[in-house]
């Protein structure tokens, strides 16, 4: 299987999914008028990914900004993240969140009281955009 | 109209306007003001979360009248237009910043929105945030793929309530203007 790998663009993040390590990333911004033409790639290798997933994966997201037409699509994507946990295998999310962005944060819990996969929460200084 | 066009600029300038637009809006029209408004408020706002959340209003309702515009509603030249048209302005008040926008929609429509503006206004920042999981994690989507999320999403970063207004245009169709307050 191949890496999905996305250069990042003012509207959609960049995107660094490795099927040899279980290493997802998800990273800058995604506010795409059409998301779910960005994501339907994403959550289509997520779900090949796992019909033989590492025995870990993690799934990085440290979003800047991401609009409300990508938060179902976001949801989508820890989705089939659930469902390879469901499966036995070891999944978590590390959710990226600057320093006093406190809306993050609560976009973060949001997900995590939704989806049934571990969620960290993690404090960074700033989103650099990739 | 050489005068016309002063006293619009002596307006804009005595509203603190950062920016105004009416027209067609595109993707790329839209990635270009986004641009502009975040250049501009990097220099005039020093609280980066007043920034990022007039950053995301301004996301929030340009993306709106890019997708719920009536595509076969009326312009007011009477032609039928079939592109996401509408006015956007975004200015400094005493409070904060103010995201107004207005566009056209389907007068049919105008009550079930109405519904939800005056239900999202009845909610404090809890309930809101319940509502907002709540359509979030309810598996249904619009056209635009946000679900119904975008106007809650809108209020929970003004921190107030949003002002609103509907125009009869003519039998099929109807002027909606929204104000956004995003006190800082």
């Amino acid at each position: 299987m191949q890496p999905l790998q996305l250069e990042g663009s003012p509207k959609t993040p960049f995107v660094n999914f490795d099927p040899n390590t279980g290493f997802l990333e998800l990273k800058g911004r995604s506010i795409p008028e059409n998301s779910i033409d960005f994501y339907k790639p994403l959550i289509d290798w997520i779900d090949q990914y796992g019909r033989s997933p590492k025995p870990k994966t993690a799934l990085h997201v440290q979003l800047e900004y991401f609009n409300t037409s990508s938060s179902k699509c976001i949801l989508d994507v820890f989705k089939k993240l659930e469902m390879i946990r469901a499966s036995g295998n070891e999944v978590s999310v590390l959710w990226h969140y600057e320093q006093d962005d406190e809306d993050m944060l609560e976009a973060g819990e949001d997900y995590a009281g939704i989806i049934k996969v571990p969620f960290r929460m993690i404090q960074i200084q700033e989103v650099n955009d990739q | 109209m050489t005068d016309r066009i002063h006293d619009l600029y002596d307006e804009l300038e005595r509203h603190r306007v950062m920016l105004s637009f009416k027209g067609s809006l595109t993707p790329e029209l839209i990635t270009a003001l986004l641009d502009m408004v975040e250049r501009r408020m990097e220099r005039i706002e020093v609280d980066p979360k007043a920034r990022k959340r007039v950053f995301t209003v301004v996301i929030e309702c340009l993306q709106n009248l890019y997708h719920h515009v009536d595509q076969d509603t009326a312009a007011p030249n009477g032609e039928k237009v079939h592109d996401p048209h509408g006015v956007v302005m975004i200015a400094q008040t005493d409070t904060g910043y103010s995201v107004i926008t207005g566009n056209f929609m389907a007068g049919h429509e105008v009550d079930r929105l109405k519904q939800h503006l005056d239900r999202i206004n009845s909610l404090g920042p809890d309930e809101l945030r319940d509502l907002y999981r709540s359509r979030l994690s309810d598996g249904t989507y619009t056209a635009s793929g946000g679900g119904g999320l975008g106007m809650i999403e809108i209020a929970r970063k003004s921190g107030g309530k949003l002002e609103y207004g509907f125009v009869p245009y003519d039998k099929d169709s109807a002027f909606f203007s929204l104000n956004v307050n995003v006190t800082t």
